[in-house]
């Protein structure tokens, strides 16, 4: 059989974005979408790191059933740090600024996303929002939780809410101009022939983020500065004493809040769909339904904030309609699901370490999204709200889903990002000891919240112990596996195995050019004439009606060569 | 590949001009696109409260000055005509009505601005800043004719949503002035022409949405419930 037909200059004297250019200026000034994601995947490391140590202290305190480690007001800022450096410096950029900045020119077969210099600005706004995060940490910590509720927010807490609100205002604008740069660079750039039933699945997921991100964003935004303004001058917007409404203030934050919770798990959607389809070696199943799922969960992610509000004096009609509309959105969640799982049916599958990640992922969805349902229930809600039932549920989403979906996605395209291969062994290893650690952390809070373990206090009843411990313990073990990753992917940026341009026998766009690409990406536009995850071989193509006469340059990779 | 991709303007990413020229379109939209969600937030509260508070609204409401803020709203009408004239002129590659009329939406920009001033003036003498905006100096309603039913509270929360909202639509026609300078600054040195002209196209686009925010802004600050009066 034939070697791939790539887009690939010769590997002679070949310059890739990475050896293009030295010296940190070429890094710092770079408009390259590249070298954009590889500094955007540097500061959010950093971030999860810190993120992660602040996850570290809440289980380290939550051992002991007393308040030992450390104090109430101590640990209500450890809490609230944890949330909103995972929530807005990791989470909400993870796969879109790193990966999907990446590879959506890539796989759109475009030479850099439309607005190249926007994208470099949206970096720096992200590092200063988090220097100004930062700087709020280390002057003394917020304690609100990382929903600022007013009037406790406005008025009471004694925390440095303005800094930290600061923070994520200004951030909240680099994920509002990488989502504008997707939507533009999608609707504009893509190669001839790169029709939108052709786009790869990531590129819709990324679509439907984009959209959530411009939508949502800005609401977010004027929030929290009407927020810092009413604690800075007590104008009183949310204040009741002036006539203002508390309400009003959840009201706007949850608006943002719930479809921010579909920009960090519609991305990993994208990625799983890559992973599953490409790792069973078949074309996914229900190619438009999984990409109008997408869509769906887009716009349904934005009818659905009231089911925050079900204990917040909400009327018992809007809890109603809000519950509908939640149990709603686990409609186009299901159907990616079964169509997946579908894929998965008959296809050649191999258990390489993105794949491990992708399979963790629909399982741990899966429990997120139904325990997501019993939530959505008015009655089981009031039972449960505040409860470490809710954390596990979100962490379930969040970690269980975006942070999967993010370690799959960034092992599969390793060799692409650094033209070297990532050991195998070490990823597949700790593929499984993220699962098991994850499972044995958040698993029993479910249990402890069900039993009515309240969330965000430091100590709790000697009986909800057992699930602490529990819980405390599978934390250590997923901090490990988190740290076996930094570790060997570091170490593979040298001394790993070079990278061929096609490591895993793929027909993505993103797969027929070198490894590290050259910074134009394609030396020649590509002209696309292929399906996404054709794999089939020309004989069944020909029976299916979608064999067509062509060059070299149009055939669909058949197989590994 | 194409005559045009040889012009100075063309950026290496894009294929020609045409693709570089929808891609900025576009871009512009969908930026003005988190604008009406920016100015939302804003909008919601103000429903809200005015549904809750509709005698004080009104009679804050009142207090504001009528003739200032239609002349405002003429200005700006005014100045979104004299843009889509600079635009034409760009498309049609007429230098001299470019830089007449980027001028004249600029000076129509500041007078808007000007007044706008003006009128924060008045609030600050009648002691009507919101909160504690302004240090030493409380919010004080007693300059408010307060109609039957309209609690003084109630009046603070309309001139709190009056200047987050008028005061958020003046930072951006600050931005939008600055923006036009460039424009204006390049226009005079001859670069918009038929071939290219998409900068003060969506400069353009921006500032009709900056209008358009006041268009909504002016009947719902100013307008509403001066019947209430008599």
């Amino acid at each position: 059989m034939k070697a791939p037909e790539t887009f690939e200059i010769p590997a002679a004297a070949r310059v890739n974005y990475i050896n293009a250019q030295y010296g940190l200026k070429s890094w710092l000034l770079t408009k390259d979408h590249k070298r954009i994601a590889l500094l955007y995947l540097g500061s959010i490391t950093f971030f999860f790191f810190i993120g992660g140590l602040y996850a570290m202290m809440i289980r380290l305190e939550l051992l002991t059933p007393q308040g030992d480690f450390l104090s109430s007001t101590t640990y209500n800022k450890v809490f609230t740090q944890h949330g909103i450096i995972m929530v807005f410096f990791f989470l909400i950029p993870s796969i879109p600024a790193t990966l999907g900045n990446f590879l959506v020119p890539m796989m759109i077969g475009a030479k850099d996303l439309a607005f190249p210099r926007i994208n470099l600005l949206s970096w720096y706004i992200y590092l200063l929002g988090g220097v100004i995060t930062i700087y709020a940490l280390l002057a003394g910590g917020v304690d609100t939780g990382w929903t600022f509720y007013a009037p406790y927010s406005t008025t009471f807490s004694n925390s440095y809410v303005i800094a930290a609100g600061l923070g994520i205002f200004i951030s909240g604008f680099s994920s509002i101009l990488t989502g504008l740069n997707f939507i533009v660079t999608i609707h504009t750039m893509r190669a001839p022939g790169m029709t939108w039933f052709r786009l790869p699945l990531f590129i819709w997921a990324h679509y439907a983020t984009s959209l959530v991100m411009i939508l949502g964003t800005p609401v977010i935004a004027i929030t929290i500065l009407l927020l810092a303004f009413e604690r800075l001058a007590h104008v009183g917007i949310f204040d009741p004493a002036v006539g203002g409404d508390p309400v009003l203030f959840q009201h706007l934050f949850w608006f943002y809040s719930h479809p921010a919770v579909y920009i960090m798990v519609l991305p990993s959607m994208g990625v799983v769909s890559e992973l599953i389809a490409n790792f069973s070696r078949k074309n996914i199943f229900g190619y438009k339904f999984v990409a109008f799922s997408s869509l769906a969960i887009a716009v349904f992610g934005f009818l659905v904030w009231g089911h925050h509000l079900f204990v917040a004096s909400q009327s018992v009609y809007a809890g109603m309609i809000f519950s509908f509309l939640s149990f709603a959105v686990a409609i186009p969640s299901a159907i990616k699901v079964f169509n997946w799982t579908a894929t998965l049916y008959k296809g050649s599958i191999s258990f390489d370490t993105p794949m491990l990640y992708a399979l963790g992922f629909i399982g741990l969805f899966t429990i997120g999204g139904m325990t997501g349902l019993f939530l959505a229930s008015l009655a089981i809600d009031v039972h449960v709200s505040d409860t470490y039932f809710v954390v596990a549920h979100f962490h379930y989403i969040m970690v269980g889903g975006a942070l999967l979906g993010y370690l799959g996605g960034l092992h599969y395209w390793w060799p692409k990002i650094s033209g070297r291969m990532y050991p195998e062994g070490w990823g597949r290893f700790s593929a499984l000891v993220v699962f098991v650690g994850f499972n044995l952390t958040f698993l029993p809070q479910f249990v402890a919240g069900y039993l009515g373990m309240p969330r965000r206090y430091h100590a709790y009843p000697p009986e909800f112990q057992v699930f602490n411990v529990l819980s405390s313990a599978g934390a250590s073990i997923l901090g490990v596996g988190l740290l076996i990753p930094l570790i060997y992917l570091v170490w593979s940026m040298r001394y790993g195995k070079r990278a061929e341009a096609n490591p895993w026998h793929l027909p993505g766009l993103e797969w027929r050019t070198a490894s590290p690409p050259p910074t134009e990406n394609f030396l020649i536009t590509p002209v696309v004439t292929w399906e996404a995850y054709e794999f089939a071989p020309p004989e069944e193509m020909q029976v299916i009606g979608k064999f067509r006469e062509g060059t070299d340059l149009d055939a669909p990779i058949i197989g590994k060569s | 590949m194409e005559h045009k991709a040889s012009h100075p303007a063309l950026q290496h990413h894009f294929e020609n001009l045409e693709q570089q020229r929808e891609a900025g379109t576009l871009g512009m939209w969908v930026f003005l696109v988190t604008e009406i969600m920016f100015f939302g937030g804003m909008f919601l509260a103000y429903t809200l409260y005015r549904t809750k508070y509709p005698q004080a609204f009104a009679s804050a409401s009142n207090h504001l000055s009528l003739p200032l803020g239609t002349i405002n709203t003429g200005v700006l009408i005014l100045s979104s005509f004299t843009m889509a004239l600079a635009v034409y002129s760009a498309q049609t590659g007429k230098r001299r009505g470019q830089i007449v009329c980027l001028a004249l939406t600029l000076l129509l920009g500041l007078t808007f601005l000007g007044i706008k001033a003006i009128e924060y003036h008045d609030k600050y003498v009648d002691h009507l800043i919101p909160g504690r905006l302004i240090p030493g100096r409380p919010f004080d309603a007693s300059g408010v004719h307060l109609l039957p039913g309209a609690a003084k509270q109630n009046v603070e929360m309309f001139y709190w949503i009056y200047f987050a909202m008028t005061g958020m639509h003046a930072v951006h026609m600050i931005i939008g002035v600055g923006l036009l300078s460039v424009i204006l600054y390049f226009a005079a040195r001859g670069r918009y022409g038929p071939e290219y002209h998409n900068p003060v196209e969506i400069s353009g686009l921006y500032w009709h949405f900056v209008d358009i925010i006041w268009i909504f802004l002016f009947p719902l600050l100013y307008l509403l419930g001066r019947h209430l009066e008599h």
